[in-house]
């Protein structure tokens, strides 16, 4: 300092920085004053902007889904209910690297390609950090390898779910159905909000066609959450409303009898209080189990269903189209009778074929020989073709179709359950309309002998049989007796009044027919004559034998020769017992040859489990 | 009487401070601001009791190096001001070769028993350094005391940049600049300086600036661009501030700060949880309490007995406005996201040190004022 002590004037230069200092400190308010401009407009001026935005940062609403109603048999016993089941799920937002994720999972649980297409399907449309499953149903192994190891995966979860459980397995499968994943149709089908949190849904049978009831409400969960999507508390909840519970009419015990009854056949049965319409057992036989959609069926189980030739997939109960045979002719016994085309006395001899005015062609009776002279009762009780080929030849296709159209064939029987086919009842205006083609007497004979172009599904030939029973009042079969809410303090009896009330013209004209139902089981010359052995009721009974093939016209059908997939169908119609019909039962067993030997047997177990209640 | 007393106990407590060579309204105004400090502290830091204890420590051990500071007598200090720049320098490059790495840079020196970053010395040693050379210079400085300064500057300014640490070497580079600025620069040169380096700003983001400190800027500009990124800090801090509204949602209250979603919101970003909870009113009185400290030490300085504790009195004070200015600027989405903490409020013990070793070179410097004077 002292050398250049001269140079330095204290007083100039302590001015100087005094004066720099003052100018500093207009600087500095100046600034801080922009500062204060900015937080003004931030925290005043833009006051709500933010406040919303802070808001619907820290508030995330959360779908609770319902849990689905419960589905129980007419005694009560549960057929379809929720489990809880553990999925892998993942939230997205939380993971960094979604396929490093993905492929270091591997190690610890398996998934298949299917699942992995699943997830990122659902991936794409989903809310942001809501869960979506990878794998579902983690038996305990997975869940503990998972669980110590879950550390390592940001974003991934093990979630307790409910899942739908079918405690039978596939008993009643067809008319229950079972619940599947939702696709992307389904979902654009349902109200997207009320399946917010669903995952599953229902795919046939009544899980299907009741859906709206068992799915219940949707809940809302208000929560707020971190900003790692962590749940911190709960600020508001609606809780979901469960769906309804639903009383079947189906009785679980008859059901397993039934199926059980089947044996290794392929076909169907429908027993149905012929009372009300309620369907008492509503087999398709082969059976699957359901449990295998709930969790995502695999590709090769799949496959394997899918593509079994005995089609276990299908419903044959409401699907199935079969020419009913014979079945039919109690019907058309009826209709001759009521439209005085033939009488009760009248003969007519049958020599084993039947041929009509001004043509060469033989129409065969399934008996070579011939039934010899027959009245009306004889033929049904011994199931003699020619009689029907007369009685359809003189009444006329028009009439015929006329009378069956009013027990219910040709039409859907508005059962609650989705695919029903209609069947078909030719006609001449159907066969106009389809294929431009008049009618053929020849036609009206192999209609009369329940063959030809001719079709019925087990659940219609129940339903017509029911009716026949009830003298000709018909019911809207169905599978619902009861809607409950899951409280149980609400409950909707499904009512089904008559359809059809067919109007007698002479009552004798029915006790005439019911006379030839019960001789066909009980009478020595009854085709279903061996099923009666050691019955404790009565029962009236039909059987046929449905032609797979045709065979020409000089050929002779020969069980022996023929492979069993073109073997006749084999069916037979009931109601028991027969003075007060109280269960009326239809059975199709596919290629089982002869209804007497094969159908009225599993027939008979059914009414004997319903009506002594054992079999 | 009981005006005896009182007037006895002032006296007494006026006496205490006297000789410790404490400034009493700047003591006042920063036991103030660290009582505030130590409450938005615990709400940001989810009442953490144990950060907070420990925060209550460090501020302990700065005021009591504050009052050593205070007690070194100016002259010495002048004196060893060319030594801690160079011990300084001399740790720096320490650091680039054998400095721990944390957080991606490389700061830290690890000497066993403390561990610290060699470049919070810098920020009390450059403008000592320049102070004490300009001192003795004849003011207002002329462009070879000028030249040498801007040297003795920026060596620092680019060690600590290349470390890298934006926040730091603005702060020690605004100083040793301060120094300068108050030494009478002539305005001519600082317009021809401010000149040249706005020309040189697009060589300095091409070359010297890093790609995650330019993204920063970038980001500043923009910051929806990149919501999940490195706007997401910017954004959730405005959402912070801004719902705060007028009086704030209430201490402990602040839904943005309490879930987690402001990012370093204990360090840099605790400004954002204290404009949440106390509102525009709250931020008001905090930024003049900070005003407040900045005018005392520019008044120390004014009366300052001689250019060295006039040129770093007033130094420090306007860095320690920088420090508010770029921390409050950054989390209202004005500056640039650079790591310079909210002075005295922000959790971390070295950036306090600092700060009160500093405030302590500012006491030193009035009560030199009382001594002399």
């Amino acid at each position: 300092m002292s050398n250049r002590v001269h140079l330095k004037d204290d007083h100039l230069e302590y001015r100087l920085i005094r004066q720099r200092l003052v100018v500093s400190a207009a600087i500095i308010l100046v600034m801080i004053v922009t500062l204060l401009i900015r937080l003004y407009v931030l925290q005043v001026v833009d006051y709500e902007h933010f406040a919303t935005l802070s808001d619907s940062n820290r508030v995330r609403i959360k779908a609770l889904p319902p849990a689905r109603g419960l589905i129980f048999d007419r005694n009560g016993v549960v057929m379809a209910k929720n489990l809880p089941a553990y999925r892998l799920e993942i939230i997205r937002e939380q993971v960094d690297d979604i396929e490093d994720t993905l492929t270091r999972l591997k190690k610890y649980v398996d998934y298949s390609d299917q699942e992995l297409k699943r997830y990122r399907q659902s991936s794409k449309r989903r809310r942001r950090f809501e869960s979506i499953p990878l794998r579902l149903n983690l038996n305990d192994d997975e869940v503990a390898r998972l669980a110590v190891n879950l550390h390592k995966f940001k974003g991934v979860e093990i979630n307790a779910r409910l899942a739908r459980n079918y405690p039978f397995g596939g008993l009643g499968v067809h008319a229950l159905g079972f619940v599947n994943r939702i696709n992307l149709e389904e979902l654009s089908q349902v109200d997207e909000i009320n399946y917010a949190g669903t995952s599953h849904i229902g795919k046939l049978g009544i899980e299907k066609f009741y859906e709206n009831e068992l799915h219940g409400t949707v809940g809302v969960q208000q929560v707020e959450v971190n900003a790692k999507g962590r749940t911190l508390r709960v600020l508001d909840e609606k809780p979901p409303i469960p769906g309804n519970n639903l009383h079947l009419t189906i009785d679980s015990k008859l059901q397993m009898v039934a199926e059980k009854a089947f044996g290794d056949y392929t076909g169907s049965v429908v027993a149905i209080d012929p009372d009300n319409g309620e369907i008492l057992a509503m087999v398709s036989m082969p059976t699957f189990n359901p449990n295998l959609f709930v969790h995502g069926i695999s590709v090769k189980n799949y496959a394997s269903l899918r593509d079994s030739s005995r089609r276990p997939l299908f419903n044959r109960a409401l699907s199935g189209q079969y020419p009913p045979g014979s079945t039919v002719k109690p019907f058309y016994g009826l209709a001759g009778l009521e439209t005085r085309t033939v009488n009760k006395k009248q003969k007519l001899f049958c020599g084993g074929y039947y041929i009509l005015p001004d043509e060469e062609r033989k129409f065969r009776d399934w008996k070579k020989e011939g039934h010899g002279s027959v009245d009306l009762q004889d033929s049904i009780t011994q199931s003699c073709d020619v009689y029907f080929y007369d009685l359809a030849y003189r009444m006329g296709i028009d009439k015929i179709s006329a009378f069956m159209v009013q027990f219910g064939f040709g039409e859907k029987t508005g059962i609650d359950s989705p695919g029903e086919k209609s069947g078909l009842f030719p006609s001449r205006e159907w066969k106009r309309a389809t294929q431009g083609m008049p009618w053929f007497p020849g036609e009206t004979l192999n209609t009369g002998i329940g063959q030809g172009t001719l079709l019925v599904t087990p659940l219609q030939l129940a339903n017509a049989t029911a009716a026949l029973a009830q003298k000709g009042t018909r019911y809207r079969p169905h599978l619902v007796r009861t809607i409950e809410s899951a409280d149980a303090e609400e409950q909707r009896e499904i009512g089904s009044p008559p359809v059809e009330q067919y109007k007698l013209v002479k009552n004798s004209n029915w006790q005439y027919i019911l006379e030839s139902m019960k001789n066909a089981v009980h009478g020595i010359r009854g085709t279903a004559y061996r099923m009666s052995l050691g019955l404790q009721y009565s029962v009236a009974g039909k059987t046929g034998t449905a032609q797979v093939f045709g065979i020409a016209q000089d050929e002779e059908y020969d069980e022996e020769t023929v492979a069993e997939k073109l073997r006749d169908h084999a069916l037979f119609v009931s109601f028991a017992p027969a003075d007060d019909p109280r269960i009326a039962v239809a059975v199709i067993v596919e290629n089982g040859s002869h209804g007497s030997t094969v159908a009225a047997p599993i027939a008979r177990q059914v009414m004997d489990a319903y009506l002594l209640g054992q079999s | 009487m009981n005006q005896v007393l009182a007037y006895e106990n002032i006296s007494y407590t006026k006496r205490v401070l006297d000789v410790l060579r404490i400034d009493p309204v700047l003591l006042l105004l920063l036991g103030l601001l660290s009582v505030f400090g130590v409450m938005v502290l615990y709400s940001a830091s989810g009442s953490d009791i144990d950060l907070m204890m420990r925060q209550i420590t460090r501020l302990a051990m700065a005021l009591l190096l504050l009052v050593t500071v205070a007690n070194i007598p100016l002259r010495i200090l002048k004196k060893i001001s060319v030594w801690l720049y160079l011990a300084g320098i001399l740790l720096l490059l320490a650091v680039m070769f054998y400095g721990e790495v944390g957080k991606g840079a490389q700061r830290w020196l690890d000497l066993g028993v403390i561990r610290f970053q060699p470049s919070e010395i810098l920020k009390l040693a450059v403008p000592m350094m320049v102070a004490s050379y300009l001192a003795d210079r004849v003011l207002p400085v002329g462009w070879k005391a000028l030249m040498i300064s801007v040297v003795l500057v920026m060596i620092p300014v680019f060690l600590i940049a290349r470390q890298p640490d934006l926040g730091t070497a603005i702060l020690v580079g605004s100083a040793g600049f301060f120094v300068l600025f108050l030494a009478g620069v002539r305005w001519k040169i600082i317009l021809i300086l401010s000149f040249l380096f706005s020309l040189m700003a697009p060589l300095l983001w091409k070359f010297v600036l890093l790609d995650y400190q330019r993204a920063r800027i970038l980001t500043l500009m923009n910051p929806e661009s990149d919501p999940l990124g490195s706007g997401y800090h910017i954004i959730q801090s405005k959402i912070a501030i801004g719902s705060g509204g007028v009086y704030g949602k209430g201490w402990l209250n602040g839904t943005q700060s309490q879930l987690d979603f402001i990012p370093e919101r204990s360090t840099d970003f605790i400004f954002s949880v204290f404009g949440e909870e106390f509102g525009f009113f709250g931020s008001i009185l905090l930024i003049f309490l900070y005003l407040a400290i900045i005018y005392r030490g520019l008044y120390i300085a004014a009366h300052a007995t001689e250019n060295f504790g006039r040129l770093l009195a007033g130094a420090l004070s306007l860095t320690f406005f920088v420090y508010l200015f770029v921390n409050i600027g950054m989390v209202a989405g004005m500056l640039p996201v650079v790591g310079v903490p909210l002075p005295l409020i922000s959790y971390g013990g070295t950036s306090m040190v600092t700060l009160m070793m500093g405030f302590g070179l500012i006491m030193s410097i009035r009560s030199a004022k009382r001594y002399l004077g």
